[in-house]
């Protein structure tokens, strides 16, 4: 029972990871709409982010990798995605050739081989069961969604962002420069990822293809969490974490993935909108 | 206040306005008619930027604004109500008036009470989901998130329509104070003995081209109803 119980901390910090990531899809996808299957290489550039800063300290890696990961979506954003609006399959393209690109330059500038961060001396040893690098991860994903909350129900930029979301047209003319606001969007969605990227250079070994394997899961809990949703992210997130280590734990894998993936087919079956829908007289 | 000259605009290839050209005087509410699909919405779209023109030019305030964007206009001074009492849903009322009052061009808190003295209607309900409100409600709170701006131009696309009576007879009367205490206005209205009461001028739109202009006790006769008739 022991081997059960240890699967608890770990599914738990892979639903945080998962939740950080997805945090910022909620920006990205979840409010604008993009696909952006580059969200991953900005996971990856936040973990080099980290390894890059490992001598400086830790402290100062996860303000660094949000700053390097939103920036690098902020340029995306406004060089390219914001070209094409409103054509989902286009944007899908382009991404998915970002993402390539930024792989290959991770390749050219840190080599094809993963390399290792070494955690902090603090985030060694552990509670029980319960090691402090994981304990840290989910303490990080709980302090971004209490932020996140914060900013965009309780800050002016919060609220222009959800006004924009709710209704571009009427945004910009209510005098809102939607632009603007669709650029900020971007760099916070990046930013996150980049603070996702730190988190995985605590639980294991960072490499180019880094991105890719979270960034399905991800969209997965964004899906099932209710588009746009900070709760329903969560409780996904969690979900789909558990569920996945415990059938890796009992399974091995490869099967582990078939489960998580028939289980996220079902559950869309009888609930297609997500765990949670914003309901509303006016929404269309 | 507002000169619109030759107007032109469209969706993709299909082309909506022909060559519209109307004057707003400061203070002067002018009231644009016509049946349905003749170009008013189209027109207002365009005055505001959320459409490009093709053709002709937007000048407020002796400035020509025909490439500026809709927030651009807005910080100048025009102020818009779309058709269809919009509203940002899942902000509160409150929040609705917050944002206007963050993008106007004044920073200004006292605006948002004023707004509220205008539609006092709306003070119960500041904290609710805009988008749980009634129709008629929306309606007032879009017009109260324009007036939050403090505009010169109140551009107004058919603000009764599909309104509850009760609540037509509120916004029609503000129409009417917010005329009177000097706001220039430009308003899109179906009806005719609406648009009689209310306005100074008129402009009739026919297959997006100026049909009839001119002051609105001019607003009457055999063609008129013509024009008007559905």
């Amino acid at each position: 029972m022991g081997g059960a119980l240890n699967q608890l901390p770990i599914g738990l910090s892979i639903g945080a990871v998962l939740l950080l990531i997805a945090l910022g899809l909620t920006f990205t996808f979840g409010q604008m709409g993009v696909i952006n299957m580059a969200h991953g290489e900005f996971i990856m550039a936040g973990a080099y982010t980290a390894y890059l800063l490992q001598d400086v300290g830790f402290p100062i890696a996860l303000p660094a990798a949000f700053l390097v990961a939103g920036l690098m979506g902020l340029a995306l954003e406004r060089v390219a995605i914001r070209h094409f609006y409103g054509r989902p399959l286009d944007t899908l393209l382009l991404t998915w050739g970002v993402s390539l690109v930024l792989q290959q330059a991770a390749r050219d500038l840190f080599g094809a081989p993963n390399v290792q961060v070494v955690s902090p001396g603090w985030l060694r040893g552990s509670v029980g069961v319960l090691p402090y690098n994981r304990l840290f991860i989910m303490l990080l994903a709980a302090l971004s969604v209490v932020a996140i909350w914060a900013y965009l129900n309780r800050s002016a930029p919060g609220r222009r962002m959800r006004a924009v979301m709710q209704n571009r047209g009427l945004a910009a003319t209510t005098g809102i420069d939607t632009g603007r606001v669709d650029g900020l969007t971007f760099f916070i969605g990046s930013g996150l990822a980049g603070v996702a990227g730190v988190a995985l250079t605590l639980i294991g070994p960072v490499g180019p293809t880094l991105g890719t394997y979270y960034i399905v899961d991800a969209f997965l809990v964004v899906v099932a969490g209710g588009l746009g949703q900070l709760k329903g992210a969560v409780l996904a997130a969690a979900g789909l974490g558990l569920l996945n280590s415990y059938a890796e734990f009992w399974t091995n894998a490869s099967l582990a993935k078939v489960i998580v993936f028939v289980a996220i087919i079902g559950f869309l079956q009888f609930r297609p909108q997500g765990l949670f829908v914003l309901r509303s007289r006016a929404l269309t | 206040m507002l000169s619109v000259e030759g107007l032109e605009a469209g969706y993709g290839t299909a082309r909506v306005l022909f060559g519209v050209s109307l004057e707003v005087a400061p203070g002067q509410l002018m009231c644009v008619m016509g049946r349905n699909g003749v170009g008013k919405t189209t027109l207002l779209n365009t005055i505001m930027g959320v459409l490009p023109a093709t053709a002709g030019s937007v000048t407020f305030d002796g400035r020509d604004v025909t490439r500026l964007r809709p927030h651009e206009r807005v910080r100048l001074g025009m102020g818009y109500v779309p058709q269809g009492h919009e509203t940002f849903p899942q902000l509160s009322v409150m929040g609705n008036l917050q944002v206007a009052l963050e993008a106007a061009p004044h920073k200004d808190g006292g605006a948002v009470d004023e707004a509220l003295e205008v539609f006092p209607g709306l003070k119960p309900l500041l904290k609710r989901p805009a988008g749980f409100l009634s129709g008629g409600q929306q309606q007032q709170l879009a017009m109260a998130r324009a007036l939050v701006a403090r505009p010169r131009l109140l551009i107004l696309d058919e603000p009764t329509e599909g309104i509850q009576p009760s609540i037509i007879i509120e916004i029609e009367e503000t129409i009417e104070r917010l005329h009177r205490a000097g706001l220039a206005m430009l308003l899109v209205e179906q009806y005719l003995d609406l648009a009689l009461r209310l306005a100074d001028r008129f402009v009739i739109l026919d297959a997006g081209h100026v049909a009839r202009s001119g002051p609105a006790r001019e607003l009457q006769g055999e063609d008129v109803h013509r024009l008007l008739a559905v």
